[in-house]
C-alpha cells in the first residue's frame, strides 16, 4: 500500500503565506479599482472646482457605476491634463448652464437607457421642463432661472427619497426659498418672496415637518415640480381638490363656485388663502378676528344669515361634544365602565367634521343634517356619562346599607361572644 | 329548627365523631393573639376569589378576539357583573397581602419552628401559587398592561439557564405572547392552580389542626414563669366567632373598595403597538421588578437578568427552607433569622415603595 509523504518546506509555505497577505492587503486597499484622474486633481482644486471622491461617492450617478466621464467626457484614465481634458476625447468642461437640462435629459429621457437602472423612474422629466417657467425663460434666454442642478445639487445628487437629498419632500420648500426668497434676486421677476416664511407657518408646513408626514404639500405639490408653474387662477380648486376632495366636489356645488369664476377669484385661496394656510376653524365663520366671510358679504343679507345659521349649528355640535366628553371623563375618574360611550365619541367628532367638510355648500340645510347626526350620538354619550353617575350614586348607597348590615353583624356577633364568655 | 336534619345525619354519619377535634380544640389567647386571624382571612378571601372566579366564568370567553370584550359584557351589561368583577380583582390583591401579613406574622411570633416546618413549607408554596393565580389572572381581560406585564414577565422567566427559553415558549404557548398565551393562562388560572391551591390548603389546615397554634417563645417563658397567666379560648365556638368577624371586616373593605374604586378594564391589547412608557407590574411582583432593574446589565462575565432571576431563585428556595435552618437549642442561627426576617421585611416594603415612585 502506497503512503503519501509531504515534505514541510518552510520557504515555499512563507512565500504562499506572503502571497495571500499581498492579495488580502490589494484588495483591502482597493488595488485594482478603476482609475479617476478627474477626483485624483478635483479632490485637491479650491473652491467650485473641488470634488472629493467622498463627496462624488454619495451620488446616485456614482454609485449606479456612472463617472465623471459621463456629464463631463475627456479620459478619466490619463493622468496628463492634456490627454485627460483634451476635446478628441470628448471633454467638455464645464457644462454651461443652459445646456444642463439637455445633457442631464440625454439620459433621464431616454427610457431605454433608465430602464435598466430604475425600470419605474420617469423619462418626461425635460419635456416637462420645457412647459415650466423655469425652461421657458431658460429658452428665452435667462440663464438665472433653474436648471437641473440648482434643485438637485451636483456631484453629490442624492434620490428624493433620501432624508439628505435636496429634493426630499421635507427639503423641497428649502431648496426652492434659496432663489424665491432672495429678494435681490427675484427683483426681476416682480413676484412675491415671502412664501417661504408663510409656509413655515402653514399648516401643511406643520404636518409635513412637526408631524412628519411626507404626503403632506410642499412648493411641489401644487406648482409640480420639472414642470413648475403658478396653478391658474381658475384651476386652484382642482389643485387643492388632490388631497381635498371632498371639500372640493361640495364647493363646485356651491353658488361660490360660479360667482369666483365670473370674478376671476381664485377659489380656495379667496378664504383659505395660499402659502401661509392656517388650521381651518369655526371662526372663519365669525365676524371676529379670522372671519373671512365679511370681506365680501354685507351684514343681515342672504348669505350672512346662512353664515349664522352654518356657524350655530357647528358651535351647537361642538358645545355638545365637549358636554359629553366632560361627562364621560367625569364618570371615568369615579371609576365607571364607559368606553363604549367613548368610542360612540368619536362618531360625534366624524360628524361634526363631516358638517365642517358640508360648509363648502354654503347651504345651511345639507350642513344641519350632518350636525343633527352628530347631535344626537352626542346627546345618547351625554346620557351614558350622566347614567353612570346615577349608577355611581346608587352603588354608594348600597355600599352605605351594606355597611351597616355590615356593622349590625359585628354588634350583634361581638354581644354573643359576651354573652358566651361571662 | 335544624335539629331534625342534624339528628338524622348523626345517625347515619356520627357527626359529633367529625366534629369532636374542633370541639376540643383551644387557641391560646395572649397580647398577640390578632396575628393568628390573618390565616383565616386569608382563606377567605380565597373562598370569595373560587366564588366570584366561578361567577365570572359564565360570561368570560378566553381567546384574544374575546376576552376583552367578555369582560367589557360583564362591566357594562351583566347585572352587578362589575361587583362581582372588582371583589374578584380586588379580592385577590387583598388576599396576596393578607398571605404576606400572615408569613411575616408565623416568621416574627417564631411559628415555623419544629414540629411546623411543614406548616412553613406548604404556606410558602401556596403563597407562590396564590402570585402564579395573580401573574395568569392579570392577563386574562387582555388589556394593554395585562399583554406587556404578561410579555415582560415570562422574558424574565426566560432568562433562567438552560430550562428558561423552553418554559417561556411553554408558558406563552410560543415564541410571542398569542392568544395561546391567553387560553393557557385561562387554563393554569381556573383548572391548574386552584386543584393544587385546594390540596395544599387541605394539608397546611390539617397541619394546623392537627399540631394546634404555636405560642410566642416569650409568651410560652412568660406563662412558663407564671402558670396561671395561661390563657386559652375553645377555637368553636369562641374563635370561630371572632375569626367570623374579621371576615365581616375583610368584606367591609371589599365591599368599599369595589365600590368606589371598581377595576378599571384598560384599553384593549394591541400587540402591534408599543409598550406603554414606564410599565410595571402588580404590585407584589415589584420588589423582584425593582432588584432586577438595579443589577448591571453585566456583572463581571455573568449576564445581570440571568444573575437577578437565579439570586431571586435562591433566596426564594433558602425562604422555603428556612425552618430547617434553625434548632430547638438556643444558638446563633435563631439571632442570625430574627435578624433576615426583619431584612426580609424592610426589604420588601422599601424596594416595593421604590419601585412604586421609580421612573
Amino acid at each position: 500500500m502506497a503512503t503519501l509523504r509531504i515534505k514541510f518546506r518552510p520557504l515555499l509555505a512563507a512565500s504562499f503565506a506572503g502571497l495571500a497577505g499581498f492579495i488580502l492587503l490589494a484588495s483591502c486597499l482597493g488595488y485594482g479599482q478603476a482609475v479617476n484622474s478627474c477626483l485624483d486633481c478635483h479632490s485637491a482644486q479650491p473652491g467650485r472646482l473641488e470634488v472629493t471622491p467622498e463627496k462624488f461617492s454619495q451620488d446616485i450617478h456614482a454609485q449606479k457605476g456612472l463617472t465623471c466621464v459621463s456629464c463631463h467626457g475627456g479620459d478619466a484614465t490619463s493622468y496628463d491634463p492634456d490627454q485627460a481634458m483634451s476635446r478628441k476625447a470628448g471633454w467638455k468642461g464645464k457644462i454651461d448652464r443652459r445646456q444642463i437640462p439637455q445633457l442631464c435629459g440625454s439620459c433621464h429621457s431616454n427610457p431605454a437607457y433608465i430602464r435598466q437602472f430604475d425600470p419605474s423612474l420617469r423619462t418626461d422629466q425635460l419635456d416637462q421642463y420645457h412647459t415650466s417657467v423655469h425652461g421657458k425663460r431658460l429658452a428665452a434666454g435667462d440663464a438665472k432661472v433653474a436648471v437641473c442642478i440648482d434643485c438637485h445639487s451636483v456631484h453629490d445628487i442624492r434620490p428624493p427619497s433620501d432624508p439628505r437629498s435636496t429634493v426630499n419632500p421635507v427639503n423641497v420648500a428649502k431648496t426652492c426659498s434659496r432663489c424665491h426668497s432672495d429678494a435681490a434676486y427675484m427683483k426681476q421677476y416682480g413676484i412675491p418672496t415671502d412664501q417661504f416664511a408663510k409656509y413655515n407657518i402653514s399648516v401643511h408646513h406643520d404636518a409635513m415637518v412637526v408631524r412628519g408626514d411626507l404626503s403632506a404639500p410642499t412648493c411641489t405639490t401644487c406648482h409640480g415640480n420639472h414642470g413648475a408653474a403658478p396653478p391658474g387662477v381658475d384651476k386652484v380648486q382642482n389643485v387643492c381638490a388632490n388631497c381635498h376632495a371632498f371639500q372640493a366636489q361640495m364647493y363646485e356645488k356651491s353658488t361660490h363656485y360660479k360667482a369666483f369664476q365670473a370674478a376671476s377669484l381664485p377659489g380656495c385661496v379667496v378664504c383659505h388663502s395660499n402659502h401661509g394656510i392656517h388650521l381651518p376653524s369655526d371662526a372663519m365663520l365669525s365676524t371676529g378676528p379670522g372671519g373671512v366671510c365679511m370681506r365680501c358679504h354685507a351684514p343681515g343679507d342672504k348669505c350672512d344669515r346662512a353664515r349664522v345659521a352654518i356657524l350655530s349649528n357647528l358651535t351647537q355640535l361642538d358645545g355638545a361634544i365637549k358636554d359629553a366628553d366632560q361627562a364621560l371623563h367625569l364618570a371615568e375618574s369615579s371609576g365607571m365602565e364607559v368606553s363604549e360611550a367613548r368610542l360612540a365619541q368619536d362618531q360625534a367628532r366624524d360628524s361634526l367634521t363631516k358638517a365642517r367638510v358640508t360648509i363648502h355648500t354654503f347651504q345651511p340645510a345639507l350642513v344641519d343634517q350632518d350636525v343633527q347626526a352628530g347631535m344626537k350620538i352626542a346627546a345618547a354619550n351625554l346620557k351614558a356619562g350622566k347614567d353612570a353617575m346615577v349608577e355611581r350614586n346608587h352603588r354608594r348607597i348600597g355600599l352605605g346599607i351594606c355597611f351597616i348590615a355590615i356593622a349590625m353583624m359585628l354588634i350583634g356577633l361581638w354581644l354573643y361572644i359576651r354573652k358566651l364568655e361571662s | 329548627m335544624f335539629a331534625p336534619l342534624i339528628r338524622w345525619l348523626d345517625e347515619r354519619i356520627h357527626l359529633d365523631d367529625l366534629i369532636a377535634p374542633f370541639k376540643h380544640k383551644t387557641v391560646p389567647g395572649h397580647r398577640l393573639s390578632y396575628w393568628y386571624f390573618f390565616g383565616g382571612i386569608t382563606l377567605f378571601l380565597f373562598i370569595i376569589q373560587v366564588l366570584t372566579g366561578i361567577l365570572l366564568l359564565l360570561y368570560y370567553r378566553p381567546g384574544a378576539n374575546e376576552a376583552f370584550e367578555s369582560v367589557q359584557y360583564i362591566m357594562t351589561r351583566v347585572q352587578f357583573g362589575w361587583l362581582i368583577r372588582s371583589i374578584h380583582a380586588w379580592s385577590a390583591n387583598l388576599m396576596i397581602f393578607t398571605a404576606f401579613v400572615h408569613m411575616f406574622s408565623v416568621l416574627f411570633l417564631k411559628a415555623y419552628r419544629k414540629p411546623r416546618e411543614l406548616t412553613w413549607v406548604t404556606g410558602v408554596i401556596l403563597l407562590v401559587l396564590v402570585m402564579g393565580f395573580g401573574f395568569s389572572g392579570y392577563l386574562l381581560p387582555w388589556n394593554t398592561l395585562a399583554f406587556f406585564a404578561t410579555k415582560v414577565g415570562t422574558e424574565i422567566a426566560g432568562q433562567v439557564p438552560i430550562i428558561g427559553k423552553p418554559m417561556m415558549i411553554f408558558l406563552r404557548g410560543g415564541e410571542e405572547v398569542t392568544g395561546a398565551t391567553l387560553t393557557r393562562f385561562f387554563g393554569f388560572h381556573v383548572a391548574v392552580l386552584p386543584g393544587l391551591v385546594v390540596v395544599l390548603i387541605a394539608i397546611h389546615l390539617f397541619l394546623v389542626q392537627r399540631q394546634g397554634m404555636s405560642v410566642p417563645p416569650k409568651v410560652e417563658a412568660e406563662w412558663t414563669a407564671n402558670p396561671s397567666a395561661r390563657r386559652e379560648m375553645k377555637f368553636f365556638p369562641n374563635f370561630m366567632l371572632r375569626e367570623m368577624m374579621a371576615w365581616y371586616v375583610a368584606m367591609g373593605v371589599l365591599g368599599a373598595l369595589a365600590a368606589i374604586f371598581p377595576w378599571n378594564l384598560g384599553v384593549k391589547a394591541d400587540p402591534f403597538v408599543s409598550a406603554p412608557a414606564g410599565i410595571k407590574p402588580e404590585w407584589y411582583f415589584l420588589f423582584m421588578f425593582q432588584t432586577l432593574k438595579m443589577i448591571p446589565s453585566k456583572v463581571w462575565i455573568v449576564d445581570g437578568e440571568v444573575l437577578g432571576v437565579l439570586g431571586c431563585s435562591l433566596a426564594g428556595l433558602l425562604w422555603l427552607l428556612l425552618p430547617f435552618f434553625e434548632s430547638d437549642k438556643a444558638s446563633r442561627a435563631k439571632v442570625w433569622i430574627t435578624g433576615l426576617s426583619i431584612f426580609a421585611l424592610v426589604y420588601v416594603i422599601g424596594m416595593s415603595v421604590y419601585g412604586y415612585v421609580a421612573n
